[in-house]
């Protein structure tokens, strides 16, 4: 979530880093880092070095063990691998003895770029890379110098393998045995990192640390947690949103065995009822029998249709300018037989993370704890101080484990965050757990927002694309939230306009405007963000000129890109290779399709292999190729990259749209609104890497646009028909 | 409110609850056993997902009262059970996971499938695993850690 361009902005921002080092009680080293961030520099005077308990990035323990804290929660991106990753082999661990714990929300564990604890733009590893790096190879200097004083001999002559330095004669200490000793070493000011030939881990394939957990029952989540005393709540949210509640009958709710509270509460948008009981099962049964009347006399009923409709007027008009090179009237140069006019329509998505929302608070009075599986620890823990009348310090607020989140757990007002605070403090003393069933998930907003494009694209005599026009309609995600001021530019939210404004294909003649429409539904970021349908216009409109020109789509592509356009190049080379033998012997009833995209600076190219089976899409194959820069862990970018295409394939669902309709929404659960099964996903994904030493990329989100338009395209090859409107209803 | 019975990984546990309470709730909110996951609560994503009688059941649309004498397996005790460690030792080594939240459910039904379809085919898994719902998107490793157990069995 989040551009490319916020990125860079964050990037400019000045930080310093300090380490400090101390020993434990328990005896070992402990090394933390001190962030002096980008929102210190934007807030002088607040104070980013608090200390706060467990204020380590590493602790060595005497008996060996390392315990590396994950300062960002791990949603199965596989940062809570991949970070103590980097940091192990700098330090050369010994891997078999790394514990890695997701961080509570602190300062120091903000995003080094972003200043705020979060997961989101693909910019856990690609942020967070230097930082742990650092982090390991000071470890070790420490590590190191304490040995060398112990032996009396220099620091350049011990070597370090596996937890253990090695002395010039012979001599050998664990790094256990030095972490005391280690820890009144002074902290090196600066240190030389591997290079990449000297990397023992990272590049290879590693396991993820939490593997065996998810696989036992062992690994708990937010929602599994279990305090004493802990009264579980459910919320009647309102039909509409920001529906007030005009009266309500909560008796036969009340009679239900179990329940203990029922009340009241603000919402971010309007109010609610809160039922609080011992148990989930009570609370929701009392919630079923609660009589409200809600008053929506105040607020805009949305309907999907009608949004269409004048979605689709307003797209026959420019809007704000996104980008505009050459000349804007070019189009008109172009004869209409050489013209292609398209209009696309995509429908709200909700991200439907397997595991509901849920957020546990516990207030009393003067300080409150909290568990939750939060992609933006430092916004929630601000809300829920907020709303309890408290400072941030004074909330403890646990990162728990997240059972995925595709951005869903990344809200700017936490509004999950704040319900489960207000109902908290009428219950002071007793842990509660806020429940989301997954109706309240699905008809709870905070969508992928819809859009309707608009495109006019003259040909020109070689039938490359000599002029563009596109109009983008769509809310924005970011207006009214903290975001807008890095993300909306000249009246454009550029995480609506991304994937074209950006577009790595050399169009002359380019002009990208945009408008952003303001009706009564809670928008998000979604996993890739504006990509997830600026992709498919784009990828299925080259697809179309190249069917025209007649040329190979491969090749087309390659002729159109921009000559930067390196990763993108690179990335689609090593797709064209790696599927060429299958591409070229496909059974009768297949086609193939293929579409490449950058997003969040990482290239991706994909080619699938498509039938028709019982009216849908059948993907037997994908072969997808990446330029993420180093490649840190490749085990984890082939899984984020054949989950990240199903999760693309979501669009194309039969059931894959959110709708409205007099301002309620129309799906509720997996019945109505559904993601793909195992049937509708690739039945195989091979995924090739470009090999390369530049710096890190995302692999998070950069994997879900590219399949949707790859499919397709495969489908008008089928079908002859051109698809243009998502979900994929009919074929 | 009534008392049951319920025989759970081969222990017998009394609990009382409402008879309508679906078998999840009871093993998540009395029996503390979280491994077995809230996904859907309409049998639309395979998430919760026991044995009970040996069968591949939606604990969450199971009233309790309905259990009856038949043994409750959950993803706590599969370890105690041959294919079950096939399974999970397939699942590790092809790592398969990436949040994890559905793979209690997926264990149990491949499981299941392996108990009646020692060789499955491609569609046999189609078919078995058809219903369970991975989010992230794991479907891939799923396949081959299926085909893996299926194979040291
Ligand atoms: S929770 Fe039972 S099938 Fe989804
Ligand atoms: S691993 Fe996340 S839902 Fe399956």
């Amino acid at each position: 979530m989040n551009t490319a361009a916020a990125c860079r902005d964050a990037r400019r921002i000045g930080r310093r880093t300090f380490l400090s080092v101390s020993a434990t009680v328990t005896g070992g080293l402990v090394v933390s880092l001190y962030l002096d961030g980008p929102l210190a520099a934007q807030n002088p005077g607040q104070n980013t070095a608090v200390a706060y308990p467990p204020d380590a990035f590493v602790h060595i323990k005497p008996d060996g063990a390392i315990v590396i804290q994950v300062n960002r929660i791990d949603i199965g991106q596989g940062v809570h691998t991949a970070l103590p990753l980097l940091l192990a082999d700098e330090m050369d661990a010994d891997w078999s003895r790394v514990v890695a714990e997701l961080a509570p929300a602190a300062d120091i564990y903000r995003d080094p770029l972003y200043g705020i604890q979060m997961v989101g733009g693909s910019g856990s590893i690609a942020h967070s890379f230097q930082q742990y790096r650092e982090l390991g190879a000071k470890t070790r200097a420490m590590l190191v110098a304490a040995a060398a004083e112990r032996w009396k001999v220099d620091p350049g002559q011990c070597k370090t393998e596996n937890s253990v330095v090695r002395g010039p004669k012979g001599q050998s200490a664990a790094y256990g045995e030095l972490a005391d000793a280690a820890a009144r070493v002074p902290v090196p000011a600066s240190v030389a990192l591997k290079r990449s030939s000297e990397f023992r881990l990272v590049g290879k394939p590693v396991r993820r640390l939490d593997g065996r957990a998810k696989c036992d029952g062992s690994q708990k989540f937010g929602l599994d947690l279990d305090l004493p005393g802990m009264k579980v709540a459910v919320v009647a949210h309102p039909p509409v949103f920001g529906a007030r509640v005009r009266s309500m009958d909560a008796s036969a709710a009340r009679s239900i065995d179990g329940v203990r509270e029922v009340f009241e509460i603000p919402l971010a948008r309007g109010t609610a009822i809160a039922v609080v009981a011992d148990k989930f099962w009570s609370a929701k049964q009392a919630r079923d029998r609660l009589k409200i009347d809600w008053d929506v006399s105040a607020v805009e009923g949305a309907d999907s249709s009608q949004l269409f409709a004048t979605y689709k007027e307003l797209a026959r008009t420019p809007g704000k300018v996104a980008v505009l090179r050459g000349d804007p009237k070019g189009i008109d140069a172009v004869a209409e037989s050489h013209r292609i006019v398209a209009e696309y329509e995509f429908p709200y998505l909700a991200h439907t993370p397997m595991e509901p929302l849920n957020t546990t608070v516990r207030f009393n009075n003067d300080r409150a704890e909290v568990w939750a599986g939060s992609q933006f620890q430092t916004v929630d823990r601000m809300a829920i101080a907020e709303v309890l009348g408290l400072e941030p310090e004074q909330v403890l607020f646990h990162t728990e484990m997240g059972g995925g989140g595709f951005g869903r757990r990344a809200t700017a007002d936490s509004h999950v965050q704040r319900e489960a605070a207000a109902i908290a403090k009428r219950l002071v003393g007793t842990p509660v757990k806020l429940v989301w069933t997954r109706e309240d998930d699905v008809r709870g907003g905070y969508y992928r927002p819809m859009h309707v494009h608009r495109i006019e694209v003259g040909i020109g005599r070689d039938g490359m694309p000599a002029a563009w026009r596109h109009v983008i309609v769509g809310q924005s995600i970011t207006a009214g939230t903290p975001f807008a001021s890095m993300v909306i530019k000249n009246g454009v939210d550029s995480t609506a306009t991304e994937g074209v404004a950006d577009t790595h294909y050399d169009i002359p003649n380019f002009h990208v405007s945009a408008h952003h429409p303001t009706p009564n539904v809670p928008v998000l970021w979604f996993r890739s963000v504006g990509h997830t349908h600026s992709a498919f216009v784009m990828e299925t409109l080259i697809d179309e000129l190249a069917a025209r020109a007649m040329a190979d789509p491969i090749a087309y592509r390659r002729t159109l890109l921009r000559p930067d356009a390196t990763k993108l190049r690179a990335a689609l080379d090593l797709m064209a290779e790696k599927s060429a033998a299958w591409r070229r012997s496909l059974p009768k009833g297949h086609a193939v399709g293929i579409a490449c995209h950058e997003s969040f600076e990482t290239g991706v190219a994909c080619a699938v292999d498509v039938s028709i089976e019982k009216q849908r899409p059948r993907i037997h194959r994908a072969t997808v190729a990446v330029d993420c820069g180093l490649a840190v862990n490749p085990l984890t970018i082939e899984s984020q990259f054949q989950g990240g295409l199903t999760f693309g394939v979501s669009q194309l669902m039969a059931k894959g749209a959110i709708t409205l309709k007099n301002g309620v929404v129309e799906q509720t659960n997996f019945d109505t609104y559904a993601p793909p099964y195992i049937i509708d996903a690739p039945a195989a994904v091979d995924v090739h890497i470009v090999p390369s030493t530049e710096k890190p990329s995302g692999c998070g989100e950069p994997p879900v646009p590219v399949i949707a338009p790859a499919v397709v395209n495969a489908l008008a090859r089928l079908t002859g028909k051109r698809y243009r409107s998502l979900p994929l209803v009919t074929i | 409110m009534a008392t049951y019975e319920l025989t759970v990984n081969g222990r017998k546990q009394a609990v009382t609850a409402d008879p309508g309470t679906p078998l999840l709730w009871v093993l998540r909110d009395d029996l503390k056993m979280t491994g077995t996951k809230y996904g859907c609560g309409i049998a639309a994503c395979g998430a919760c997902t026991v044995h009970v009688g040996g069968v591949a059941t939606r604990s969450c649309v199971v009233p309790v009262s309905l259990i009856g004498e038949r043994p409750i397996v959950t993803i706590e005790a599969i370890d105690q059970d041959p294919v079950g460690r096939a399974v999970q030792a397939a699942w590790v080594s092809h790592d398969v996971v990436q949040c994890g939240y559905c793979q209690s459910g997926q264990i149990m039904t491949a499981v299941a499938l392996l108990k009646h379809t020692p060789k499955p085919t491609d569609l046999n898994i189609e078919e078995s695993m058809g219903g369970n719902i991975c989010r992230c998107g794991t479907y891939v490793r799923i396949r081959q850690a299926i085909k893996t157990a299926a194979q040291q069995l």
